[in-house]
């Protein structure tokens, strides 16, 4: 019992307690149910290889949600990432389209995502803004520009640049491969390194991680600052899944993201979550779209069906962590 | 050999939608009569990528046909290449993917878009004896298919005699929102007292401003026509506020649709530039230049007289 004790050990409960508490164990469990009703509501349902490809339909912005978890956990939030996406996409292929070379204009892309990261991280860390309202600001700011660049007309990129969710490996497609890849390296990280624990413990009390020597601004600058460009890769990889780009490329993007992250049960008030319950939760909320899409399910229903998940998400959620807090 | 029944799904913009009602009930009566499966699905929103998903599960389905009315005219490129890939019949119903018609097999739309600007003028000319002021309240700056309308409106009015003592003084545009449109209605009557006519070419336009020359009693000093439903223009039409509009009938791009995607994959009709096929009800057809099909020659006018046969 001494230093590196991070965790509150509770010698009494027994682990398999302390495993089923978790709130990952809830979304895990929603995921198990999500299958089965699925496949219950339509034969054509349980088919891996449906599901996969579906899950490319959401997977730029289920990469995001995994670095946004860590920004939750950090006790910020960032709403802006889906119009970075636009943004960077528009940029790349306005600059491609003008002639620029693609490994130029990819760069543009990029390098705009990383600015816009940058943005963010100067108003919430430099100026001490709040995030909730600097980053309302800069989604508004961002798909602004993006309409500036792109107008009301599409841009397209070139026939050999386009469909990226068509590569496979193993039989899985590209944009799945990194997402799943993404969610290992970062829970290791978050899991299993010291700059992962120094992230929850800004989120669970900043002052006190100051006081204990953590760099508390710089880990979130860098935060803001990969979400940026990991945003700008999701929008460069949605232009090539889709063929064209407009300014409203993954419109309402920021939404979902959330939801992937508070399915999980990451905390919102920061200090809590883990990449394996946004993973979980991503997975989740494929399969409960999908399995109500090709069931021809009424969209009414399906949004009641999805709110309903999100409300017992974070009941759940709360409930638990009042638990452990005792 | 009876087959398993032919699998139609009609992808609407959005639900919630009263004029996709009329072109479902178009789909759901052809595939009654000629024994063919139907759904009718839509995602929440009208958002470029919405419809992706439900694509795909078509797909995934195994449907025959999928005829949609796209919400994007690229976004969907990817996924209906995959679904012409699988051999099912794609047609663009009710608008179409302008530019980018290799994704799609066939494109079924009410009348040529060509001939709507000239047929809208001929009517208010008609109604305000080819004399006087007009105005245009349209639906957004962007709306391409309005934006097309006024442009053939503009052309009609320059180069054809027939109107030369009618004058364009102010196009307005009330984005499709009843409240900016009933304000534009308004801000036109103020600003033009001499106005006798007004073409409003969306539903949304039509309605408020009918109403508002219903609620200021002026229905004998300024003509309202355009593009409207039936079933929000009755009342008007029956006290006389609005005497003629003029519209299709999206009821047929349904029951066309299932007939041509029927003839198509049983090979009794060609889909090729210039073939002909007979539809009960709507007559010889023609497969016109990119493989684009009208159900109507001409834009259906509605009046005190025929108003109750249609209840779309």
């Amino acid at each position: 019992m001494s230093t590196l004790d991070t965790t509150p050990s509770t010698p009494v409960t027994p682990r398999w307690q302390t495993l089923l508490i978790r709130p990952e164990t809830m979304t895990f469990l929603l995921l198990v149910v999500g299958i089965f009703a699925g496949s219950q509501l339509s034969p054509f349902f349980l088919d891996i290889n449906y599901i996969l490809k579906s899950f490319t339909l959401y997977s730029e912005l289920a990469i995001v949600a995994l670095i946004l978890t860590m920004v939750i956990i950090a006790g910020e939030i960032d709403l802006s990432p889906a119009a970075n996406m636009a943004l960077s996409a528009c940029l790349f292929a306005w600059a491609q389209a003008s002639g620029i070379p693609m490994p130029v204009a990819i760069g543009i892309g990029l390098a705009a995502g990383l600015l816009m990261g940058l943005l963010n991280a100067w108003m919430v860390i430099s100026l001490q803004l709040p995030s909730i309202i600097v980053t309302i600001g800069t989604l508004t700011l961002y798909r602004g520009l993006a309409q500036v660049i792109a107008g009301d007309k599409s841009i397209r990129v070139p026939e050999w640049f386009i469909g990226v969710d068509k590569i496979m490996i193993l039989g899985i497609p590209l944009p799945v491969v990194l997402f799943i890849v993404l969610a290992l390296v970062l829970a290791v990280i978050l899991g299993g390194t010291i700059f992962g624990r120094q992230i929850y413990q800004i989120g669970t009390n900043e002052t006190a991680a100051r006081y204990a020597g953590i760099r508390s601004a710089r880990i979130k600058f860098s935060l803001f600052l990969l979400i940026g460009f990991v945003a700008s890769v999701a929008g460069i990889m949605t232009a090539s899944r889709l063929g064209s780009v407009r300014y409203d490329l993954a419109l309402g993007g920021e939404l979902q993201m959330v939801l992937m992250a508070m399915l999980g049960g990451t905390y919102i008030f920061g200090g809590r979550g883990t990449i394996l319950g946004t993973f979980l939760a991503a997975w989740l909320l494929v399969v409960v779209s999908t399995g109500m899409i090709v069931a021809n399910v009424l969209p009414a229903v399906q949004l009641v069906v999805l709110g309903g998940l999100l409300i017992v998400a974070i009941i759940a959620t709360n409930l638990i962590y009042s638990r452990t807090q005792r | 050999m009876a087959a398993d029944p032919l699998k139609i799904v009609y992808i609407g913009k959005n639900t919630g939608n009263p004029y996709f009602d009329s072109i479902t009930g178009g789909f759901e009566d052809a595939c009654k009569s000629l024994g063919c499966e139907f759904e009718f699905v839509a995602p929440a929103t009208a958002e470029a990528t919405s419809q992706i998903p439900f694509i795909e599960a078509q797909i995934q389905r195994g449907v025959n046909v999928i005829g949609i009315a796209p919400n994007s005219p690229d976004a969907l490129n990817q996924v209906l290449a995959d679904a012409k890939a699988k051999g099912i019949l794609v047609l663009t119903v009710n608008g179409d993917i302008t530019g980018n018609e290799q994704y799609r097999d066939a494109t079924i739309l009410p009348v040529n878009f060509d001939i709507v600007g000239r047929d809208q003028v001929e009517m208010v000319g008609s109604l305000i004896g080819y004399e006087g002021e007009i105005a245009i309240l349209s639906a957004t700056t962007e709306a391409p298919d309005q934006n097309k309308w006024i442009v053939g409106m503009n052309e009609t009015l320059k180069s054809d005699p027939k109107y030369a003592k009618m004058s364009l003084v102010a196009t307005v545009y009330g984005d499709d929102q009843p409240e900016k449109s009933t304000t534009e209605m308004e801000a036109l009557l103020s600003n033009f007292p001499n106005l006798k006519g007004v073409i409003a070419p969306t539903t949304v336009g039509i309605a408020a401003a009918a109403q508002v020359v219903q609620s200021r009693g002026i229905a004998d000093k300024v003509a309202v026509t355009g593009l409207g439903l039936p079933s929000e223009m009755r009342d008007f039409v029956k006290d006389g506020t609005v005497k003629a509009f003029q519209l299709w009938s999206p009821y047929n791009e349904g029951w066309l649709a299932v007939h041509f995607a029927k003839g198509v994959i049983e090979g009794t009709i060609k889909n090729e530039v210039g073939s002909t096929f007979e539809v009960p009800n709507l007559g010889t057809i023609t497969i016109n230049a990119n493989n684009s099909i009208n159900t109507q020659a001409e834009l259906t006018t509605f009046n005190a007289e025929n108003i109750d046969q249609f209840d779309f």
